[in-house]
């Protein structure tokens, strides 16, 4: 449990069963009344925000939080399986928790996870991944202009926006926390 | 934001200004201890202790003292102390200015404070404008609900925070007035309505500034106070504070009429300097 008095910014409280981060912290106490410690909060699962105010008798839970780096191994039709490179325990990890990033996934590529009550609720890739482009417009020959794109695809499917010098069975550079072009790394 | 030197400087100019002022309106400065036996029992103040004394909250109670001697335009500037109290808008140590009249009431005090403060100033735009607005009032336009009802509902500091306070002193200077009996404080309560009390607090852009009471002259009423913040207290597991004896016997010996008002200078430099912390504006 936490005390309010231990509240500040970018601690990580437990509400109703769902992990929260304080984003904005401030004491108040207001002519002659009790000190109240201000939070404005964002969910670490939904991301939705909100305002609390604690007084200093509240006492707060401590979400079960622990940061694990993860090895991607497969995708079994239903889950995408990472292992724990210590202890080979495998964590089936769902569509829906991945988003977008599921297309980036790299065998053996090492995750971030952070794991709330043991599940894991936040996962970052590598920064820059690289993926070979399956599927776009012929290249314009020696366009080198790096601010017009064209759509193409990447192995699994993926659409992504690239410049119009990109062909077919190039290696490409992508960013995964924006999940955008980056550099060209080899050409076909 | 000024660099350090160019604060202080500032700091010092406005100290010199508000002294002025209240030498002009013929009012003495006073010093009275820093460390005392006896805070004033409050219940949501704590004192910081010092080798079995304490460091003041506030020089109110040995002020009154220096009121029912006789001195009767009286004014301090001086550090006080109040344990745990850090953030943006507080310190552990800041520095106080309290004064008291005797003949006053705390309407006329509020008057003499917005003029201090728009002289002190160099007539900054801040402080060119005040109004009055009850805090029932102000409750019932930014809260939505009636401040007795709050009160009584123990939703009242929280709806002051959250509600309240960043609506007060938008446009000029808002003393926010008459508070609830029971947070009377050191205020004698209304003799036309007994539900309020003689109390303002003073706000500009949504910040605390200061407090002042009609102050409460009654000693058999104020010593009722005292035990009661003393008993909740020791209820919520703080400790209480021992009789304030100089104090009950300048009550006993007669108190004349007199208003008084406590503000802080670090907040007012803030203001002044367009502080977000405190921090920046104290050496």
């Amino acid at each position: 449990m936490y005390n309010a008095s231990d509240l500040k910014k970018g601690l990580k409280i437990e509400i109703d069963g769902a992990p929260w981060i304080i984003t904005e912290f401030e004491f108040c106490k207001p002519g002659k009344g009790t000190a109240l410690y201000r939070c404005k909060m964002k969910n670490m699962i939904t991301g939705a925000g909100m305002e609390k105010t604690y007084r200093p008798t509240d006492k707060i839970d401590k979400p079960d939080l622990e940061e694990r780096e993860m090895i991607y191994g497969y995708y079994d039709g239903h889950h995408y399986v990472f292992s724990d490179p210590n202890t080979y325990e495998e964590f089936p990890v769902s569509e829906e928790t991945l988003g977008d990033s599921r297309y980036f996934l790299i065998e053996e590529a090492t995750c971030n996870f952070v794991l709330f009550n043991g599940e894991p609720i936040e996962i970052t890739l590598p920064t820059f991944i690289e993926k070979e482009i399956t599927e776009t417009e012929p290249g314009a020959r020696g366009d080198t202009a790096t601010n017009v794109m064209k759509p193409a695809k990447i192995d699994n499917g993926f659409e992504i926006q690239v410049p119009l010098f990109i062909n077919q069975g190039d290696v490409i550079r992508i960013d995964t926390r924006t999940g955008t072009y980056a550099e060209r790394v080899s050409k076909a | 934001m000024k660099e350090k030197r160019l604060l202080l400087a500032h700091r010092s100019e406005f100290f010199r200004a508000v002294r002025n002022f209240f030498y002009d309106a013929g009012f003495i400065e006073v010093e009275t201890p820093v460390k005392i036996h006896a805070p004033a029992p409050e219940e949501y103040i704590e004192s910081v202790r010092s080798e079995g004394d304490f460091l003041r909250t506030s020089p109110e109670l040995a002020m009154k003292v220096l009121l029912s001697e006789g001195c009767e335009r009286i004014f301090q500037i001086g550090s006080c102390f109040r344990a745990n109290e850090m953030g943006r808008k507080h310190l552990e140590e800041f520095t106080m200015l309290e004064f008291y009249a005797a003949g006053w009431n705390y309407r006329e005090l509020a008057e003499f404070t917005a003029a201090m403060l728009e002289s002190a100033s160099g007539n900054d735009p801040l402080f060119a404008d005040f109004e009055f607005v009850t805090v029932d009032e102000a409750y019932r336009r930014y809260a939505g609900v009636s401040a007795f009802d709050a009160d009584r509902d123990d939703t009242f500091d929280e709806l002051m925070v959250t509600k309240v306070e960043p609506e007060l002193g938008r446009d000029k200077l808002t003393f926010l007035t008459d508070y609830p009996a029971s947070r009377a404080s050191l205020a004698r309560l209304s003799a036309a309505n007994p539900a309020v009390a003689e109390r303002w607090e003073l706000y500009r852009n949504g910040l605390e500034l200061g407090n002042a009471f009609g102050e409460l002259t009654d000693p058999a009423e104020q010593r009722k106070r005292f035990a009661a913040a003393n008993a909740f207290r020791a209820a919520h597991g703080m400790h209480p504070y021992p009789e304030p004896t100089a104090f009950y016997r300048a009550l006993d010996r007669g108190l004349p009429q007199s208003s008084g008002c406590a503000i802080g200078m670090d907040r007012l430099l803030m203001l002044l300097c367009g502080a977000e912390d405190i921090r920046q504006v104290r050496a």
